[in-house]
């Protein structure tokens, strides 16, 4: 049996010394559409981080097919959160999505004629050619994460980890975000989202990672996404893990 | 122009091009103010490097210069890694301590009779650049050419990395020697800019360029090569003026304001020369600028008013259309609170347009008036129709929002609301394609076509 | 007097004096005002401020045609609010980054400032060096009559200042906490923060302006930004890092002026004073018992020796509880925990505590390591009890993470990890957990 596209083994992450995320451990299945799924703060973002190597891990490892992340990452695209990026910048939508090809080229090398042919086709994919030379802040909220996500389709790999990718996007782009994931599914690839709409997820997605500091619960929407689960998420952080993280992260013990 | 003049021109004209080109990304990426952080860091350096060294060679000091500006950077990442001390402070005081240390040293320079006759502070402050010598013109290019290979070599890596830092580690690159190999450029630049302006002036040189290129385009290349072009003519410029060149030019010399006629510096007239670049693109370039913005404002507000106008106008016809009834200019105004003036100019344009028609007991809508009121009348509900339904905003919030974002609605954003509203089956078909308004007309609207 | 005190004090005869008071005095009044720059993250702006002062204090002096203090601050004012204003609207109005638009609007201003001394140098006993680095050899030298004392015009300027700031610190207490701590918040109690920010700015270049004919811009930058910084090193409260701030200027200025004028009269003392509230900074830096890098770098190896014998103690509960009979000997238990310096060290250490003792044949745990070990079991067990109940772990994966946490978990909290347990006394791999 072929490597699973992501497999997280006991994994902490810490801000600080203080834990954020407690001891994740799971293994996703290929193919399919996941949804990651928490209140504010739960460290949904951070496990995606985590993951890219964006952030140190306090323990555990993460495997991509198998092998460390460092050895796969032409495996793997990533689209970040529309805030974390300057949208001021004097690029172009057509540049943005170029970026995406640049894992693949190395150093030095420019851009030729089959990576500008492929961002093109990107940008085509998302519906947004008419805008390719566009600067990126004169594009709206939802033709942003178009292009956001053109970017990654443009990188050309198996498994893609998008943090909301819905936020504030309009309800056109959002139809379009879900007929792209359903396509990428479609061709074999494995899409993990940060999501923050409970009611689309049993519409959208087919795998659910539910998660509050910790692990609540991972598996098929069906028979995960339950009442009595979404309640474990939501209802209320685990005050003895907050109490923890503080005493770990002042490093000494009241006795 | 001499031969001497010629040489500092060179010299001053290549630092301003490299200068345009690496302090963009220091720009793009919010690091400004290291670079004035770098020049005053290295004045302790150039001070040791004339101790240890005792030659007064360029390529010397630019080493002392260079590795103690390169420390003071340093130092700030290590106190803000270190300590709670925040990054402006941080500057603030590693500048600042630094800089004390090079007034300290250099006084020690200048009194002291091993090194006596030196000149004072100053050409270090504000720059020397009537002594750039030919030897110091190469050293300058050289610096210049591998700045410039090293910029073109990692272009894609540097705008990737200045554009999205976490996307570019997330695929794999070196972020942090991307950093240190900028940092290290804007370090030398910085320094070789210290003869030529000063450490006072360097960051101007640095910063001003990238400012004022940034309002003439959206793209990075065309960017650094303006900023690098901004730099270069501004710098040859200010050496010009500061030699005096436009004296024969003009047959007169304007700067020869006050009691004393003593050439001016080079690197304050050649700052002054980038900041007159950066003002005039700040006021004039197309579109980023403020005259353009400031045009593109008050063609926003007409086009809101005469929409406006004209989706009152259609309101109060709505119900008898087919037909065009005379609106009273007084039912009118109540409607919008529009002072007299107001209305009446908006109306003049109106009909200057074609969109309405005057007759005597007030305006109404001209049959092309009425398909365009009709138009933007229906965009309006539209839009106010799918925040209603579709984003759970209560409905008397709803005209205001619609006022001022209808106008920013691009009509292939309108068809896919329509499309949007039409699959869900909530696209009210009423004749003339016009939805019902979702909110309670006043009631004086409705009545006063007919009184 | 002693002869080694009077080398700590200032002579009156050379005017040291004064020459200390006004330094003193300078430092203080920046001090103080930047204790607020620093909290709003605005230090920058008091290194713009200061550069961009310089037009309107040549102006000044061209229009007044003279040093005359009253004029000096006019145009300091105008020309501090001027940057603060050109700052804003670059950045509000013109979409440049806020950074960049003080770095253009400061080394324009001061551009124009260098231009028009040069122009007018004869006028002006100002020059470039002086703005940089001051003349505060030469204050006693010019002096003006105060209530029939001869009292030099810079000591009357900068004092001037330093009551003005402290009245505006005191009066304006309450608002300037709040508008640093959080703008927003002020704004709804109906405070105008952007007219706080203002006069703030407008303060900061009075001061900027009175400072810099006796020591010069470069101190002026300093004085505003390290004694601040420093402070807030000590301490977390606003009125205290005042006081230290002040405390912190004064400092440097003694500092400065003693090493130019004992050590070596070629130092530029305004230099030195900026280079001695950099060590000052340094110094607290790595001291300050809270936040210095030494504290925290011994909490840090203070954590990882406990730990260390921690693992020992638990080691040897676990081996006592598993009723092996063989001690285990002093090499045996370091090599077990990693070996090394470190391992030697926390054996030394648990053996000088009579948390352990010698045994024929090895180590065992004296009572009172009992005592603590079991503790150290307890919240291990109690760990993995709750990893399992609460983070659905399966029991092979508990192990690691409990081996981390056992030693951050204190008698409250085990307390409260046994009420949310099942009241069971066994920990998921059925061994007791014990009390």
């Amino acid at each position: 049996m072929p490597a699973p596209p992501l497999e997280i083994h006991d994994m902490t992450v810490a801000y600080h010394r203080r834990p954020v995320l407690w001891d994740i451990d799971l293994v996703v299945p290929q193919g399919q559409l996941i949804a990651i799924v928490g209140p504010n703060g739960a460290g949904k973002t951070t496990l995606i981080k985590a993951v890219l190597g964006l952030l140190p891990l306090a323990s555990g490892k993460v495997e991509i097919f198998g092998q460390p992340y460092d050895q796969q990452r032409h495996l793997v695209g990533y689209v970040p959160q529309r805030e974390t990026v300057d949208w001021d910048f004097p690029v172009t939508a057509f540049d943005v999505v170029l970026m995406g090809t640049y894992g693949r080229l190395g150093w030095f090398r420019r851009p030729g004629l089959a990576e500008k042919k492929r961002s093109r086709e990107c940008l085509d994919h998302v519906g947004m050619s008419a805008y390719a030379d566009r600067q990126i802040r004169q594009l709206s909220g939802g033709q942003q994460q178009r292009v956001f996500l053109a970017r990654a389709l443009a990188q050309d790999a198996q498994v893609y980890f998008m943090d909301e990718p819905f936020a504030g996007v309009d309800a056109a782009t959002e139809q379009a975000i879900v007929e792209l994931l359903q396509e990428l599914r479609a061709n074999g690839k494995t899409v993990l989202v940060v999501h923050h709409e409970l009611q689309t997820v049993k519409e959208y997605f087919d795998y659910v990672i539910l998660l509050n500091m910790r692990l609540i619960a991972v598996g098929p929407v069906a028979t995960t996404f339950t009442t009595e689960n979404l309640q474990t998420t939501y209802g209320g952080r685990l005050t003895i893990l907050d109490e923890a993280a503080e005493a770990v992260r002042r490093g000494e013990v009241r006795r | 122009m001499s031969y001497l003049v010629a040489i500092v021109l060179t010299g001053t004209a290549l630092l301003g091009c490299v200068s345009g080109v690496v302090g963009s990304f220091a720009v793009l990426r919010r690091r400004a103010l290291v670079s004035d952080l770098l020049s005053h860091a290295a004045l302790p350096g150039i001070c040791i490097a004339f101790i240890v060294a005792g030659g007064k060679h360029y390529s010397q000091l630019l080493t002392g210069a260079f590795l103690s500006g390169l420390l003071g950077v340093a130092l700030v990442t290590l106190i803000i890694r270190w300590t709670r001390t925040k990054e402006d402070a941080a500057i603030g005081i590693v500048l600042s301590t630094f800089f004390g240390l090079g007034i300290v040293l250099s006084s020690l320079i200048q009194r002291s009779p091993e090194f006596g006759g030196t000149a004072g502070l100053e050409r270090y402050t504000l720059g020397q650049a009537a002594n750039i010598t030919r030897d110091d013109v190469v050293l300058i290019a050289i610096v210049c050419a591998a700045a410039l290979a090293v910029v073109v070599l990692l272009y894609k890596e540097f705008k990737l990395f200045s554009f999205d830092p976490d996307f570019a580690r997330s695929q794999g690159w070196p972020t942090l020697k991307l950093d240190l190999a900028m940092m290290g450029l804007l370090g030398l630049v910085a320094v070789v800019g210290v003869k030529a302006v000063g450490v006072l002036l360097v960051p101007a040189l640095l910063i001003t360029p990238a400012v004022a290129a940034r309002f003439w385009t959206n793209r990075l290349g065309p960017m650094l090569a303006l900023s690098a072009i901004i730099g270069g003519l501004s710098a040859a410029a200010g050496t010009l003026l500061s030699a005096g060149v436009h004296v024969d030019w003009l047959g007169f010399d304007p700067l020869a304001f006050g009691n004393n006629d003593s050439p001016l510096p080079t690197g304050p007239l050649i700052v002054l020369c980038v900041t007159a670049v950066f003002l005039f693109s700040m006021l004039f370039a197309p579109r980023r600028g403020m005259a353009a913005q400031v045009i593109e404002l008050v063609r926003l507000r007409q086009k809101t008013a005469r929409e406006n106008l004209l989706r009152t106008l259609y309101e109060l016809s709505e119900p008898e259309l087919p037909r065009r009834p005379i609106v009273s200019p007084e039912v009118l105004r109540t409607e919008r609170a529009w002072t007299a003036p107001q209305a009446r100019r908006l109306l003049r344009r109106a009909e200057q347009v074609g969109y309405i028609e005057q007759t005597g007991d007030g305006p109404r809508l001209t049959e092309r008036g009425l398909a365009e009121a009709a138009a933007i009348t229906r965009t309006h509900r539209l839009w106010e129709l799918f925040l209603i339904q579709g984003a759970n905003i209560a409905s008397d919030h709803v005209d205001r929002d619609a006022d001022s974002i209808e106008h920013f609605l691009p009509s292939e954003m309108v068809d896919d609301l329509e499309s949007v509203l039409a699959r869900q089956g909530r696209l009210p078909a009423i004749p003339g394609h016009l939805p019902e308004s979702p909110h309670e007309l006043p009631s004086h609207g409705r009545e006063a076509p007919r009184a | 007097m002693p002869e080694w005190l009077q080398f700590f004090l200032p002579q009156g005869g050379y005017g040291e004096g004064w020459i200390l008071a006004v330094a003193v005095m300078t430092n203080v009044a920046c001090g103080i005002i930047g204790c607020y720059l620093v909290l709003r993250r605005m230090s920058l702006m008091g290194d713009a401020i200061s550069h961009a002062v310089l037009p309107g204090l040549v102006m000044a002096f061209l229009l007044t045609g003279s040093l005359n203090i009253g004029g000096m601050f006019v145009g300091a004012f105008i020309v501090g609010l001027l940057t603060t204003f050109l700052t804003q609207t670059l950045h509000r109005h013109g979409g440049v980054p806020a950074d960049a638009s003080m770095g253009v609007v400061f080394t324009s201003l001061f551009a124009v400032g260098v231009v028009l001394l040069r122009r007018y140098a004869g006028n002006v006993d100002l020059d470039p060096d002086c703005v940089l680095q001051g003349q505060l050899a030469l204050i006693p030298g010019y002096t003006t009559d105060l209530f029939g004392y001869e009292v030099p015009r810079a000591a009357i300027s900068i004092g001037t200042v330093l009551i003005l700031n402290t009245v505006f610190i005191v009066l304006l207490w309450k608002e300037l906490k709040i508008t640093s701590f959080d703008p927003g918040l002020a704004t709804t109690m109906g405070l105008r923060s952007g007219l706080i920010h203002y006069l703030l700015m407008a303060m900061v270049a009075g001061t900027t302006v009175a400072a810099f004919e006796a020591v010069g811009s470069i101190l002026v930058i300093a004085m505003l930004i390290v004694p601040g910084a420093t402070a807030h090193l000590l301490t977390d409260r606003l009125s205290r890092m005042l006081w230290i701030a002040a405390g912190v200027g004064a400092a440097s200025a003694y500092l400065g002026f003693l090493t130019s004028a004992r050590w070596n009269p070629d130092i530029e003392p305004a230099g030195m004073m900026a280079v001695a509230a950099g060590v000052l900074f340094i110094s607290a830096a790595f001291f300050s018992p809270r936040y210095g890098v030494l504290s925290t770098l011994w909490r840090n190896v203070q954590t990882t020796s406990r730990i260390l014998r921690e693992d020992i103690l638990a080691m040897l509960y676990r081996l006592e509880e598993l009723g092996v009979r063989r001690p285990m000997g002093g090499r045996e238990a370091a090599q077990a925990v990693g070996g090394g310096l470190a391992a030697a060290a926390a054996l030394w250490r648990l053996l000088r505590l009579r948390l352990i003792e010698h045994a024929p044949g090895g180590l065992r745990l004296t009572d009172a390591g009992r005592d603590r070990a079991t503790h150290l079991v307890r919240s291990h067990r109690l760990w993995e009890a709750y990893l399992v109940e609460y983070l659905g772990l399966p029991l092979d994966h508990v192990h690691a993470p409990a081996e981390r946490m056992e030693h951050f978990i204190g008698e409250k909290l085990q307390y409260k990890i046994a009420q949310h347990l099942p009241q069971e006394q066994l920990d998921p791999h059925g061994r007791e957990i014990p009390r």
